[in-house]
C-alpha cells in the first residue's frame, strides 16, 4: 500500500486499554483556560515515567461549556481508576484550582459506578467553607479562593480508553521527517476523542521494552536510530535520516483508528520514505491497528 | 396516556392521593374510576368527579378542568408525568420522589411539600409554603425541583434541606425562612425577612434587592460561576431567564448570623 507514493509497511500498531477521563476546564478568557489546560497536562507524556498520559483534546467555545465561558477539553489516561483519580486530583488541585478564574467539570456522560471523585477530594481545601450544590443529579463543589470561587464537579466519569496507538514517520532528513510529523499532529487534532500526549504530539525517543540496565523498564529503540545503523540490527531502509513517532491515546478504538488514518495520510509528503508502526509481536496489547487495513478503508 | 376530565362542582375539598402514575398504571378505566378519594368526611370513588379515557401504561396522566378543590395530586409519585390543564388545589406533588408534574394553571398552598425528587413546574401562580416543611417536621423539601412561573406566597422553601426552587414572579414574606440547605431563586420582588434563620444554602434575588435583616453581612461583589450553571439549567427546564441575568455581578451577603451563618444571599446587579 502506498499513500502519495510513500510506502506503508505491512505491520500494526499495538495498543492497550487504559482508564480515561475527559475534563472540561473553563475560565474567564480563552487564554486562561488554555494556560490551565497546558499546565494540567504537563509532564504527562507516558505512563512509563508519569502518573498519567494527558493532553488538550481541543479548545471549546463559550456555547460548548457548562457555564457559558470559553474552555478547553482535556483527556487523561492511567492504568486504573484509582491511579487516574490520584493523578487528576493532584493535577486539578495544583494546576487548575490555582489558575485564575477557572472551573472544572466532568466531560463524559456521568456513570456513577465508573466515576472517580475529584471535587469531592479537593473540597477539603475549603477548610469548612466549601459549599456543595446538587443540580440535575450532578454535584458541584464551590471552594472559596482569593479571586472568588473555584467550582469543581464532584464526580468524573471514566471509560476504558485505548492508549499506545502509534505510527513511525521515516524521513530522508530531520527537516522532512519533522515537517511530516507536524502535519500529522495537525490532522490528528481535528479528530475528536484523541490526544497525542508527547511534546507537540511528536516523539523523537521511541523506546523498546527493557534495557541492558536492570532497573530501566524502557530504553532507546536502537533499531530506529540512524546513528546506530551498522552497529545494531537496524530496521531503517536505505536513505532514512530521521524517524519520528506519533503516539495516540483515545476514548475508544474507533477514534484512535480515525486519528491514525488522518495522521498517516497527512504525514505522507515528499521526503518521507516510509511509514511503519511499533508493536511487541502482539504480546502487549489486545488492540492491533493494522496500517494497510486502516488506510484501505 | 390516561386522560382525566374533572366534572365536579363541589366546594368541599377532594383529597385525591390516588392520582399518581405509579397507582394508575396498568388499571382499567373501571378500576381508575373506582379509586377512592376523600370528599369532605366521606370516601367516594374517583368517578364521582372525573371522567377517564386511555390508560396510564406509559406513565402519562393528563388532568383537564379546574381542579382547585382537588388536593394531593401527584403526592408521593416516583415516576411518570402528570400534566394538568387548569388549576390544582393544595399539596400538589407532596413528598414526591420522581417524575414530572406540569400545571398549566395555578396551584394552591404546599406545592411540593417535603418533596424528595422529581420536578414540578407550575406555569401560573402558587400559594404559600411551596417546598416547605409540614408543621412539626424538621425539614422541608429534600430534593427535586419546583419551578413557578408566576408569583408564590409566604414561606417559600421554609426549612428546605436540599433541592431547587425558582419563582419567576414575586414572593410573599419569609422566602427561604429557616433554610437548612438548597437553593431558592426569586426573579420578582421578594417579601420581607428573606432567609430569616437560614443555616446554609443559597437565596438568589434577580429582581429588586430585598431589605435584608441586620443579621446578614455583606461579603463581596463578584461573578459566581455556579450561578451560570443554575440559570442555564433553569432555562433548559423552560423557566424564563433573561439573557441579562447571565451577565452582571452579584452582591453576596452571609448569614443568618442568628443561625449557623453559613448561608448566602446573592443579589444580582446589572
Amino acid at each position: 500500500v502506498n499513500v502519495n507514493a510513500v510506502p506503508i509497511e505491512d505491520t500494526f500498531a499495538e495498543a492497550f486499554p487504559m482508564t480515561a477521563a475527559r475534563l472540561v476546564v473553563t475560565a474567564a478568557t480563552p487564554g486562561w483556560a488554555r494556560t490551565a489546560g497546558q499546565t494540567a497536562t504537563g509532564y504527562a507524556s507516558s505512563v512509563i515515567g508519569c502518573d498519567a498520559e494527558a493532553g488538550i483534546e481541543r479548545e471549546l467555545s463559550a456555547d460548548e461549556t457548562p457555564d457559558g465561558r470559553p474552555g478547553v477539553s482535556l483527556l487523561m489516561f492511567a492504568f486504573s481508576r484509582d491511579s487516574l483519580q490520584k493523578a487528576i486530583v493532584n493535577r486539578v488541585g495544583q494546576c487548575v484550582l490555582t489558575c485564575p478564574t477557572t472551573a472544572c467539570y466532568n466531560g463524559l456522560p456521568l456513570v456513577k459506578e465508573r466515576a472517580i471523585r475529584v471535587g469531592g477530594n479537593l473540597r477539603f481545601f475549603g477548610d469548612g467553607w466549601q459549599f456543595s450544590k446538587l443540580l440535575d443529579g450532578r454535584r458541584y463543589w464551590r471552594l472559596p479562593v482569593m479571586d472568588g470561587e473555584f467550582v469543581c464537579e464532584d464526580l468524573f466519569s471514566t471509560v476504558k480508553g485505548v492508549a499506545g496507538g502509534n505510527f513511525l514517520i521515516l524521513g530522508s532528513s530531520q527537516e522532512t521527517a519533522l515537517a511530516a510529523a507536524e502535519a500529522a499532529t495537525l490532522a490528528i487534532r481535528a479528530v475528536p476523542g484523541v490526544i497525542a500526549p508527547f511534546p507537540g504530539g511528536v516523539v523523537r525517543s521511541g523506546s523498546k521494552v527493557g534495557s541492558r540496565y536492570k532497573k530501566l523498564r524502557a530504553s532507546t529503540n536502537d533499531a530506529y536510530c540512524p546513528g546506530l545503523r551498522g552497529l545494531v540490527k537496524s530496521a531503517l531502509p536505505e536513505g532514512v535520516g530521521a524517524v519520528y513517532e506519533i503516539v495516540i491515546d483515545g476514548l475508544e478504538l474507533s477514534a484512535v483508528e480515525a486519528a491514525t488514518r488522518a495522521g498517516v495520510r497527512a504525514a505522507c509528503r515528499p521526503g518521507v520514505l516510509g511509514i511503519s508502526a511499533g508493536n511487541y509481536g502482539g504480546k502487549l496489547g489486545p488492540f492491533h491497528l493494522r496500517l494497510h487495513q486502516l488506510l484501505s478503508e | 396516556m390516561l386522560r382525566l376530565t374533572y366534572h365536579g362542582t363541589t366546594t368541599i375539598p377532594v383529597e385525591a392521593e390516588c392520582l399518581t402514575p405509579d397507582n394508575l398504571a396498568g388499571k382499567s378505566i373501571a378500576d381508575v374510576l373506582a379509586q377512592p378519594v376523600q370528599h369532605g368526611n366521606a370516601p367516594v370513588p374517583l368517578g364521582e368527579f372525573f371522567n377517564a379515557d386511555g390508560d396510564a401504561g406509559d406513565g402519562e396522566v393528563t388532568v383537564e378542568g379546574d381542579c382547585s378543590r382537588v388536593k394531593w395530586i401527584g403526592a408521593g409519585m416516583t415516576r411518570g408525568r402528570i400534566t394538568v390543564h387548569g388549576n390544582v388545589g393544595m399539596h400538589l406533588g407532596s413528598e414526591m420522589r420522581g417524575g414530572v408534574i406540569h400545571v398549566h394553571g395555578s396551584a394552591g398552598d404546599w406545592v411540593g411539600g417535603e418533596m424528595r425528587g422529581g420536578r414540578i413546574h407550575v406555569h401560573g401562580d402558587a400559594g404559600h409554603l411551596a417546598g416547605a416543611a409540614y408543621r412539626g417536621s424538621r425539614a422541608g423539601m429534600r430534593g427535586g425541583v419546583i419551578l413557578i412561573d408566576g408569583r408564590a406566597g409566604n414561606e417559600v422553601g421554609a426549612s428546605m434541606r436540599r433541592g431547587l426552587i425558582a419563582i419567576g414572579g414575586d414572593t410573599g414574606d419569609f422566602p427561604g425562612v429557616g433554610l437548612i440547605a438548597g437553593s431558592v431563586f426569586v426573579f420578582g420582588t421578594p417579601g420581607v425577612r428573606a432567609g430569616a434563620g437560614m443555616k446554609r444554602g443559597t437565596l438568589a434575588f434577580l429582581g429588586p434587592a430585598p431589605a435584608l435583616l441586620p443579621t446578614f453581612r455583606y461579603t463581596c461583589t463578584y461573578r459566581p460561576v455556579f450561578l451560570a450553571l443554575y440559570l442555564r439549567q433553569l432555562r433548559a427546564w423552560g423557566l424564563r431567564v433573561e439573557e441579562r441575568f447571565l451577565g452582571g455581578t452579584w452582591k453576596r451577603y452571609g448569614g443568618d448570623l442568628v443561625g449557623l451563618g453559613k448561608g448566602e444571599v446573592l443579589v444580582w446587579q446589572p
